[in-house]
């Protein structure tokens, strides 16, 4: 496995420590005058998430992860697990429900995602910014009551529930931005 | 073909930061003539490079009608600038450039400015007052905080760091941040260097510029030690707001000294993985032929230049850091 020399740092590698898959989130370097030269780095988990520091004197190495990224289809969900498809390979891959993590709420058959394999092994998933589901369920729309301030929660094709303007009714489409999980607008079938 | 200009043509630091720069240059030459410095310029590209452990010089290989012959770009002026102590200056100073590699960051730029001056019968308390008042004169803070560099460990590490065992220095190296894993156990200076970084230099200089002297003899660099016990080596290092900004020395005069101190220092950039550096220079000549009593001083110009104008990064007080150059 390739690895990355104190000069290779900057922001952006992904390395593997202690057995574990990091993401390098901040590199500076600092040096007293006549001492050793340092490099202060931030990590985040590529799985947990968490964030970590470490410091590496010139000369120090890391391995790189085997972190890479595919475009997945997904196919079905069984129980808790979430089957998908590599579009290339055609290889399956299951995650479980912890490691799709919010991402089940816009998972519709077929969409396809991101996902990252370390060491060959699926570790998350990204659906596409943008998608568009069905609302399969909300509380019928206020008479009257026009203003775009007032929300509802509805509930979804996929059994998410998504915060919506008061006007959206049973069996509309809507379409969501899944970074943040909020509704952006109607879209006619 | 036409083709868009590429943004990274402008410079990255502002009018406001350049003509201050130019500003404390101008009165920087104006305080040393006052005082009877006389301005030299010596060689960028030397033969002779200084021998540090952690300093890396780049290496040119030279085309001359003799032959090729491999030379060093300067890392400070501060062999040659000794040879013309040797040769009669009494006090001079030089604003240049130095070249380190590996230094890129916040603070550093492979290329540098250095201020560097000497002055022939000064002690090291003459040499640190001199520093002291130009500091005043440049950034107006008020008269430097002398402190020991034992003080300075006992007050914000709790230790004395010319005594305490290792395994003292290991477990308070470790008190408030993880050194890196690679430290040698056994390597006493990088455990002090990481706790001055770590946990006494963010104290230095903060209500006024604190100038830290008497480091530990296996930090002497090219400064005298003083046989006193334990003993202590004769640098001192002006840091103001937490950054260092001058180091300086009551100089080493004995060429002996000096070619022991040049083989311990490639034993250690060996240890180190580095390529070892040329042990002879011309310096050790103007030794053996007498270097009178002086003190020398190395400032980074560019730092100066940041704690004016309030810059948190050296590339806001460089027209072309080393990105754009």
């Amino acid at each position: 496995m390739a690895g990355y020399n104190t000069s290779d740092f900057r922001k952006g590698i992904k390395v593997e420590m202690d057995g574990d898959p990091y993401l390098m989130i901040e590199c500076n370097f600092v040096k007293p005058g006549k001492g050793q030269a340092l490099y202060k780095c931030k990590f985040r988990h590529l799985i947990r998430n968490t964030v970590i520091d470490r410091t590496f004197k010139s000369g120090d190495s890391l391995e790189a992860a085997d972190v890479h990224e595919i475009q997945a289809q997904y196919l079905y969900r069984q129980g808790d697990l979430f089957v998908f498809m590599d579009n290339e390979s055609y290889e399956q891959y299951e995650l479980g429900i912890d490691q799709v993590d919010d991402a089940w709420k816009y998972l519709k058959e077929s969409m396809v995602c991101s996902m990252l394999l370390y060491n060959n092994n699926p570790i998350g998933v990204t659906p596409p910014n943008h998608v568009v589901l069905r609302v399969e369920y909300c509380e019928p729309a206020v008479r009257g009551n026009t203003a775009t301030n007032v929300t509802k929660p509805a509930k979804m094709e996929t059994g998410a529930e998504i915060i919506v303007p008061n006007f959206v009714e049973t069996g509309e489409m809507i379409r969501i931005d899944t970074r943040t999980g909020e509704y952006i607008e109607r879209v006619k079938e | 073909m036409f083709r868009l200009p590429r943004e990274d043509f402008r410079p990255t630091a502002d009018w406001t930061a350049l003509r201050e720069r130019a500003g404390l240059l101008r009165r920087l030459r104006l305080f040393f003539d006052q005082r009877g410095f006389l301005e030299v310029e010596t060689p960028l590209l030397s033969a002779d490079t200084v021998v540090d452990r952690h300093l890396d010089p780049f290496s040119i290989e030279v085309h001359t009608p003799g032959g090729a012959r491999t030379y060093w770009l300067q890392t400070s002026p501060e062999l040659a600038m000794k040879r013309l102590l040797a040769g009669g200056a009494e006090a001079i100073y030089q604003v240049t450039r130095a070249f380190r590699q590996e230094e890129l960051g916040p603070l550093h730029n492979p290329e540098f400015t250095l201020v560097e001056w000497y002055r022939a019968g000064d002690e090291m308390a003459a040499g640190m007052a001199f520093l002291d008042q130009l500091c005043q004169a440049m950034l107006g803070r008020g008269s430097a905080q002398q402190l020991s560099y034992r003080c300075a460990f006992e007050r914000y590490a709790g230790l004395d760091p010319l005594t305490a065992p290792l395994d003292a220095l290991r477990s308070a190296a470790r008190r408030t941040s993880a050194p890196p894993a690679s430290f040698r156990p056994d390597d006493r200076d990088l455990w002090l260097d990481w706790i001055l970084t770590e946990q006494v230099q963010p104290h230095l200089g903060r209500t006024r510029p604190a100038i830290l002297y008497d480091y530990p003899a296996s930090q002497a660099a090219l400064a005298r030690v003083r046989d006193e016990s334990p003993p202590v080596a004769e640098r001192f290092e002006l840091f103001v707001e937490g950054i260092e900004l001058a180091n300086g020395y009551h100089e080493l005069l004995d060429p002996d000294l000096l070619r022991r101190r040049n083989a311990a220092n490639n034993a250690a950039r060996a240890a180190d993985g580095k390529h070892p550096l040329p042990v002879d220079s011309r310096l050790l000549d103007a030794m053996e032929s007498g270097l009178p009593q002086a003190t020398g001083v190395a400032l980074g110009f560019d730092r100066l230049v940041m704690l004016r104008t309030g810059a948190q990064r050296i590339d806001q007080v460089v027209a072309f850091p080393f990105d754009r150059a």
